[in-house]
């Protein structure tokens, strides 16, 4: 009988891997200001975990992560600005201790619903809360419905440009198409310091791993097979005696949640949070890295966050013209030759070779193959 | 609520529904009582199918009612209807094709089916168990970690089955249980299924006559949506009207 468990010896071993990539190759390679990037980079992982959950296995595509995102990197940023408006600093503003961009836009007093937003526990939750409840809303009025497939698409992308237009309009509350910038210190430490920024780069590889556990126990529990079964044939499901929306529901909303941490993360490393990281561009780039790093793969979804990122980095230093084409012809050849990304290259190519030369090269008495670098 | 003295297992009454007005099934009435086996026979396009989609859930009826147990099947959903016991299994095979036949059996195991549920699912010594004891008396106990896409049609076919009978339903519906099989797998599915339907209720929706004569406690012959006999197959093979509509070329 096929036992169950948690971290089969290959996953032990992927996770192993990417640890070692992350906490020990990384900072050890790079200066830095290049460390901070790959820290940026890492944040849109979590978009990717979530996605490779939801699309990969649920067969759930969102065009609408960079909502999430966005949600919780204002969150986050929301904190941090109040933090650094402190009444000394703005000084010089007609109305002293508010946000710079609300003093621009002729208010005279912190809307309500910022003023929460001056507790690190609150901000801390509704990181996660606030992407968690709207996904929850969207998903009960489109899943209980039955919207599913390219139609659940499309709405979610329209959802993405709706909270772009939403934020760039109400330029008075949210900082309009500028965003909430200038941030400084969390808690009195200052962020933008380099040593700052290695321990925020540590910070937000310990919660990429623990949003990756969750991901695992979820994959590995039946709730994973059953993602699996709904993707295939929904409608056997429910005669099964599944009701499929709220299994849709859970899986939109831990996504969301994972994107949402992935958000904050961001704004944190990056110093600010903007528009144009919520948008529909920014929603598809993120699928476009879950499906390099294969969707059916959480641990894929990583890796294509940091290549398609690092790519989009390096290229678009030397031909940022040319970028965009690229990044389109990489999903084109992703879809067309590799469907499972670059997990699928590796379980299908190159570990089944890896095993032949380790099982050639080892004493079978010992069976000890190194794990591979 | 629950009447306790029913007679019937599953009351259909004036059952209808209506595509763009056509009536497919058109105030149909039948009961069925508990450990009665009823085969539903009809020419093609008489809504066999139609009838079981209705009670299941699959298909929204225009007007009537199902009442199974007491309770009304109509405004209930899919899975609601599940776990009052109405076990449905299709026409052409639907399994989960990336998934084990050990996994197909153990998400149609009557635990854990809620989100929570789902996510703290443990497959336990009864578990296990028990798709063991499904899968050998639906000739598959050696294929457990087979991927179901490499079954045979047959097998995909007895899976399916297996996978209603780990629910234990109280009424089960067959769509077609031995179509496409081959004269052994057909053999050994008419065992198969005569195992099965003791100590619960079942519909069948069945074309060939031997297996029909073979299982049914009753016959209901159906045309255009309507109920054209009805009774024994004896009486119903005799009746003039069936014999023109159906049986007669």
């Amino acid at each position: 009988m096929k036992t169950n468990t948690l971290f089969p010896r290959a996953d032990i071993i992927g996770f192993a891997v990417l640890a070692v990539v992350i906490f020990l190759l990384l900072p050890a390679v790079l200066d830095s200001f290049r460390l901070n990037l790959f820290g940026k980079y890492l944040t849109y992982a979590f978009v990717a975990v979530g996605l490779a959950l939801c699309w990969g296995a649920g067969g759930i595509l969102s065009l609408g992560q960079g909502v999430f995102f966005g949600l919780g990197g204002y969150c986050m940023a929301m904190f941090l600005k109040l933090e650094a408006s402190t009444p000394e600093n703005t000084a010089i503003q007609s109305t002293p201790g508010i946000p710079d961009f609300m003093d621009w836009n002729q208010l005279t007093a912190l809307p309500w619903w910022w003023e929460p937003f001056y507790s690190l526990p609150f901000t801390i939750l509704a990181v996660v809360m606030v992407p968690v409840v709207f996904a929850f809303v969207i998903g009960v009025a489109m899943f209980k419905r039955r919207v599913g497939g390219v139609y659940f698409a499309i709405i979610t992308q329209a959802f993405a440009a709706i909270l772009t237009i939403l934020i760039i309009g109400q330029q008075g509350f949210t900082g309009g198409v500028n965003g909430i910038t200038d941030l400084r210190t969390l808690w009195g430490w200052d962020i933008r310091t380099d040593e700052a920024k290695e321990i925020l780069y540590y910070v937000n590889g310990v919660l990429l791993f623990a949003v990756l556990f969750a991901a695992q126990f979820v994959r590995k529990s039946k709730l994973g097979r059953l993602l699996i079964a709904m993707r295939d044939q929904e409608d056997r499901v429910r005669f099964s005696g599944y009701d499929v929306a709220s299994f849709k529901i859970f899986i939109f909303c831990l996504g969301a949640a994972f994107a949402g941490i992935g958000g904050a993360m961001f704004t944190l490393q990056v110093g600010f949070m903007s528009p144009t990281l919520v948008g529909i561009v920014p929603s598809i780039e993120m699928v476009i890295f879950c499906a390099v790093g294969g969707r059916l793969s959480i641990l894929g979804a990583v890796y294509g966050a940091l290549v398609v990122n690092w790519a989009k980095t390096t290229f678009s230093e030397s031909f940022p013209e040319l970028w965009l084409l690229g990044l389109g012809g990489l999903f084109i050849a992703v879809v067309m030759l590799f469907p499972n990304g670059l997990a699928g290259i590796w379980s299908e190519q190159i570990a089944p070779r890896l095993t032949k030369l380790i099982s050639k090269n080892t004493n079978p008495a010992t069976g000890q193959g190194a794990p591979a670098e | 609520m629950n009447k306790m003295n029913d007679k019937f297992l599953l009351r259909v009454e004036g059952l209808t529904v209506s595509f763009d007005g056509f009536k497919a099934v058109n105030d149909l009435s039948f009961y069925v009582e508990p450990n009665e086996c009823r085969v539903i026979i009809g020419p093609n396009g008489a809504g066999k199918t139609t009838v079981l989609d209705l009670i299941c859930g699959r298909t929204k009826a225009t007007d009537g009612s199902v009442k199974f147990k007491g309770q009304e099947l109509l405004e209930m959903r899919e899975d609601q209807i599940v776990h009052a016991g109405v076990g449905r299994k299709f026409q052409t095979p639907s399994v989960y094709e990336d998934l084990t036949v050990f996994e197909n059996l153990e998400l149609s195991y009557p635990k854990g089916h809620g989100v929570f549920g789902a996510l703290t699912f443990k497959r336990d010594e009864a578990v296990k168990s028990r798709i063991k004891e499904i899968a050998a008396t639906i000739f598959l106990d050696g294929m457990l970690e087979e991927k179901a896409a490499y079954l045979s049609h047959g097998q995909k076919q007895w899976l399916e089955i297996g996978m209603l009978l780990i629910q234990d339903p109280e009424l089960l519906m067959l769509d077609e249980p031995v179509a496409g099989m081959s004269v052994a797998e057909r053999k050994k599915t008419a065992e198969l299924l005569n195992r099965i339907i003791k100590d619960r209720s079942v519909i069948v929706i069945e074309h060939d006559m031997g297996f029909v004569e073979d299982i049914a406690t009753r016959v209901t012959v159906l045309h255009q949506g309507k109920t054209l006999s009805e009774g024994s197959m004896e009486r119903v093979q005799n009746d003039p009207k069936v014999i023109e509509v159906y049986l007669g070329h």
